[in-house]
């Protein structure tokens, strides 16, 4: 355990399944849109445009709140960023400072050495920037190019307590997070742009050092092994890690240093005078009671509902879409059999191609899935013949019991193979003679014959018993 | 001189051509020393004249010109707040009060001239040139409002201004007509182009009360698009009650307007109750409010950065250095001042210092207000220090800040308050400021009619 090493993280989280931006009417899906079509006067920072709170928004950030167990205030304002920058239309974002929506609130993770409670700091709302690109590439392009589409999308900032131990744990957080925020169904972790994290990490003996702006989970793990790297060399040569702000390379996997301590911006923060305080209790009654049902509670429902092992329940939770998808097979064939199917090997080949759950509602509904474990539960087919189907319907598509059958993938049922057994003892009267008069490689022929017959459809086993039983 | 009225413009309007007395407003502006306005919208307006003429333009202020502070947006027509940094700015859409005035038939007549951004108390630091006051070209109009109170019954026959600090009651005054700064929240700010969005409000000035009370009625009211708008609408009652009046001691002017104020206090009296009232928070007013007002100001104005509309430069350059060279050529060395001023007192370890202050002394001056206004219905005050200024005459910035001395505190309290013009000194304008309560207009309008009819 790096004890020495304390992490704290800062999380935008775009609510991204809204309809509308913060503070104006334009629409927020954006993401299949050409540059600077969803924006308006307010969204521009047009002189005399005025922001209006979307108040769908105030509630999906209690509702998120809420789920992460803070404290939402009964009043909350909103207050101006100032600085400059191309992507910020109005020169000032609108964001929260020493009112935010919620203080305090938990997150639990799961680390190898038992349940870690992640202590938040507070939640607050604020909007998002637009988005600087470049033709060709960031270092050779003559000029930037700014797309507004971005501009005023509803962010949560969620800033936890330096609380976490190592590059692992601030993965867990953030997975966890995630998952939460997917089953308020208020955020899709997907788009681009969907989650972005500033991590500050420190080294006992070592000043804070905050990294901006990394754009993936996956990022902000190399990025934090790098910086404890980097900090754990200096401190071990006598050197000080001094206290500064450093961007994630995530091409070279590396920190590089923005600026010192004495270099940070002064916010100036203020009160936004074209926006009213925001009172909270009607919306917290109205959004209290749409709060799902959250992945420990669905977790437990699981095992007690469907008797399914915990080691199956902890996996399903993992993402509403599978827990869903899993929910409505179990409805349909043995829970058990649903369960183990669906983590063990409908999930492994979703992610063998790269896929969720989302795609597997589309690619194999759950009623189909449920009628092919059917087949497998009356034995209709083999349990090798079960992944072949899998396989062939997200590859190929088509449908179950079609593929079965194209595929010769039905097993042949008990009445069959005996008739065929029946068969074979007519066709080998020799054979049969030597198996009465004690010769046990008879009995191995005879399976043989009818594995032929069957091309090898029939189980050994199964078929030696029931040869053996017609011949007593 | 005869000032436009609507009621005058519409007796002409039986007899005459719409387009035939646009066309000759037009003729006279063109010809015209004021310099009151910086775009003209002609070619619009002579076609709304036009559908006058046929019947097709209908609403409570059919057929009437008005004018438009240059810091109301308005659709497809250049809106520079006096700016070099928006002096090609076309606005894709309209301010709320811009969209009412249509709706009722007025005929826009240009944009009219002002201090840059509204800061000022001179129109002397527009980038389009000062305005000239009617009564005296030497002299200032006023501001921020300057133009809008120069074309007045003159280049027009209502204008709409916005007040921040006194910018519509001190043109007002120093142009011999009515000024109101409502209640704050009475009318939208969607489309004020903001200097200190706290403070200001968008009102109406017009040469009689009648043609005020027709022009406040339709830009009062309710808009979603502007949070701070309280929703109500103003429909003007005439009451006749004698009322109690107070006389803020704070609120004060030199000898020559102050025996023109007395001379009226003493007509008001025949009919009214006038006390006296002492504000004590009236001493920090100043400050606080232009802490405040620059504070916002700073903000507010970081958004002119020549990226997306107004003055930019032909040659790209690295962000920090384009940005700053905008700003640097394009805003006047007032603005400048301001920025700099209101982004020092917004910055870390100077905010609670001078901001949070600046809130508290706000705080104050509402309570002295609430407290007068349980002893009395309206409070009266001169509306400036002294008579209209010569051009150029307030160098020092301090001092031009002072004369707002009278006009701050009713925007820090958000209270409405009306410049009635009482008569002249010396052949220029002198301006009495009545106070009223919140959303209690319909009062000061009541009162400034009956001061219009003693006065006449
Ligand atoms: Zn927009």
């Amino acid at each position: 355990m790096e004890s020495d090493v304390v992490i704290g993280l800062e999380v935008h989280v775009q609510l991204n399944k809204l309809n509308t931006k913060l503070f104006c009417p334009c629409p927020i899906s954006y993401h299949q849109s050409e540059p600077n079509t969803h924006v308006c006067p307010v969204c521009l920072g047009m002189p005399g445009a005025m922001p209006v709170i979307n108040k769908e928004a105030v509630k999906a950030a209690i509702k998120v709140a809420l789920a992460l167990n803070a404290e939402v205030q009964s009043f909350t304002v909103f207050d101006r960023k100032n600085y400059f920058y191309p992507d910020l239309p109005k020169g000032f974002q609108i964001s929260q400072y020493d009112r935010p929506l919620a203080w305090g609130g938990y997150v639990t993770i799961e680390t190898e050495s038992g349940e870690k409670k992640i202590q938040l700091k507070r939640i607050h709302m604020e909007e998002d920037p637009g988005k600087l690109s470049y033709k060709g590439s960031i270092t050779t392009a003559k000029y930037s190019l700014i797309d507004y589409n971005r501009s005023g999308v509803p962010l949560l900032e969620i800033v936890t307590e330096p609380v976490m131990n190592s590059p692992k744990e601030a993965r867990l957080f953030l997975n966890k997070l995630r998952i939460i925020l997917e089953y308020l169904d208020v955020f899709d972790g997907n788009l681009e742009g969907a989650m972005r994290i500033d991590a500050n990490v420190s080294l006992k003996g070592g000043g804070r050092v905050e990294i901006k702006n990394i754009s993936s989970f996956k990022g902000v793990e190399k990025a934090l092994t790098y910086e404890i790297t980097r900090q754990r060399n200096l401190l071990r040569r006598g050197r000080k890690v001094v206290r500064e702000t450093r961007h994630f390379d995530e091409v070279n996997n590396i920190t590089v240093s923005l600026r010192s301590k004495e270099e940070e911006q002064d916010y100036r923060y203020f009160p936004e005078p074209d926006l009213v305080p925001i009172y909270t209790e009607e919306l917290i009654n109205e959004v209290k009671n749409t709060i799902p049902e959250m992945p420990e509670e669905k977790r437990e429902r699981l095992i007690k509902q469907y008797k399914i092992g915990d080691n199956f329940a902890k996996v399903l939770v993992l993402d509403i879409n599978m827990a869903n998808y899993f929910e409505e097979v179990a409805k349909l064939v043995s829970p058990k059999l649903a369960a183990s199917w669906v983590v063990d090997v409908l999930r492994g080949e979703l992610n063998y191609r790269d896929w969720d759950f989302k795609i597997a509602y589309e690619k194999f509904k759950p009623e189909e899935f449920a009628e092919l474990l059917n087949h497998l539960q009356h034995e209709k087919i083999t349990e090798k013949g079960v992944v072949e189907v899998i396989r062939t319907k997200l590859d190929e598509g088509g449908k179950v019991d079609e593929i079965i059958k194209n595929k010769g993938l039905f097993a042949i049922v008990k009445d069959e193979i005996e008739k065929i057994c029946k068969e074979v003892i007519e066709e080998n009267p020799k054979a049969v003679e030597d198996y009465k008069n004690g010769k046990k490689q008879a009995l191995n022929f005879l399976v043989g014959q009818v594995m032929k017959k069957t091309r090898g459809k029939a189980k050994p086993a199964e078929t030696a018993k029931i040869i053996q039983k017609l011949l007593q | 001189m005869e000032m436009l009225t609507i009621k005058s413009w519409k007796e002409r309007l039986e007899s005459e051509k719409a387009y035939d007395l646009i066309s000759e407003l037009f003729e006279k502006i063109e010809k015209s020393k004021l310099n009151a306005y910086i775009t003209l919208n002609k070619e619009d307006a002579l076609k709304k004249a036009e559908d006058f003429d046929r019947g097709k333009l209908k609403g409570r202020l059919a057929g009437i010109p008005i004018g438009v502070k240059d810091c109301i947006t308005t659709k497809n027509l250049r809106t520079t707040c006096a700016s070099k940094i928006l002096y090609n700015y076309i606005p894709p859409f309209d301010a709320h009060v811009v969209e009412r005035i249509k709706e009722e038939g007025a005929i826009i007549v240009g944009k009219t001239n002002m201090d840059e951004f509204a800061m000022g108390t001179t129109t002397e630091t527009s980038y389009f040139g000062v305005v000239r006051n009617p009564y005296d070209l030497n002299r200032v109009a006023g501001g921020s409002s300057g133009g809008s109170g120069a074309v007045v019954g003159r280049e027009a026959v209502l204008a709409l201004g916005s007040d921040t600090g006194g910018s519509i009651r001190c043109p007002a005054s120093f142009c011999g007509v009515f000024g109101l700064k409502p209640t704050y929240g009475f009318v939208s700010r969607y489309g004020l182009i903001p200097y200190a969005n706290s403070l200001e409000q968008i009102g109406p000035m017009a040469s009689c009360v009648e043609d005020l009370i027709a022009l406040f009625e339709v830009i009062a009211g309710k808009d979603n698009r502007d949070s701070t708008n309280a929703g109500k609408e103003f429909k003007f009652e005439r009451k006749d009650r004698k009322l109690r009046i107070g006389i803020v001691k704070e609120m004060t002017a030199d000898d020559k307007v102050m025996d023109k104020f007395y001379e009226v206090v003493e007509q008001v009296k025949s009919k009214h109750h006038v006390g006296e009232v002492e504000m004590p928070s009236f001493k920090y007013a100043l400050a606080a409010y232009y802490i405040i007002a620059m504070s916002e100001a700073s903000s507010n104005l970081a958004r002119y950065d020549g990226v997306r509309y107004g003055y930019a430069l032909d040659k790209l350059d690295s962000w920090n250095r384009y940005f700053s060279k905008v700003r640097a050529e394009g805003f006047g060395k007032e603005v400048k001042r301001r920025i700099m001023l209101g982004s020092y007192a917004l910055s870390a370890g100077y905010y609670g210092k001078y901001y949070l202050k600046a809130l508290k002394v706000r705080t104050l001056v509402k309570n002295d207000f609430a407290r007068a206004f349980n002893e009395f219905d309206l409070l009266i005050s001169p509306t400036m220090p002294a008579l209209p200024f010569k051009i150029g005459e307030l160098a020092d910035p301090l001092t031009m800040y002072k004369m707002d001395v009278n006009t701050v505190p009713i925007n820090l309290a958000g209270l409405p308050a009306l410049s009635i013009p009482i008569g002249f000194v010396k052949g220029l304008p002198v301006g009495m400021q009545v106070i009223g309560n919140y959303f209690d207009e319909n009062t000061i309008l009541n009162f400034a009619l009956e001061v219009e009819q003693l006065l006449n």
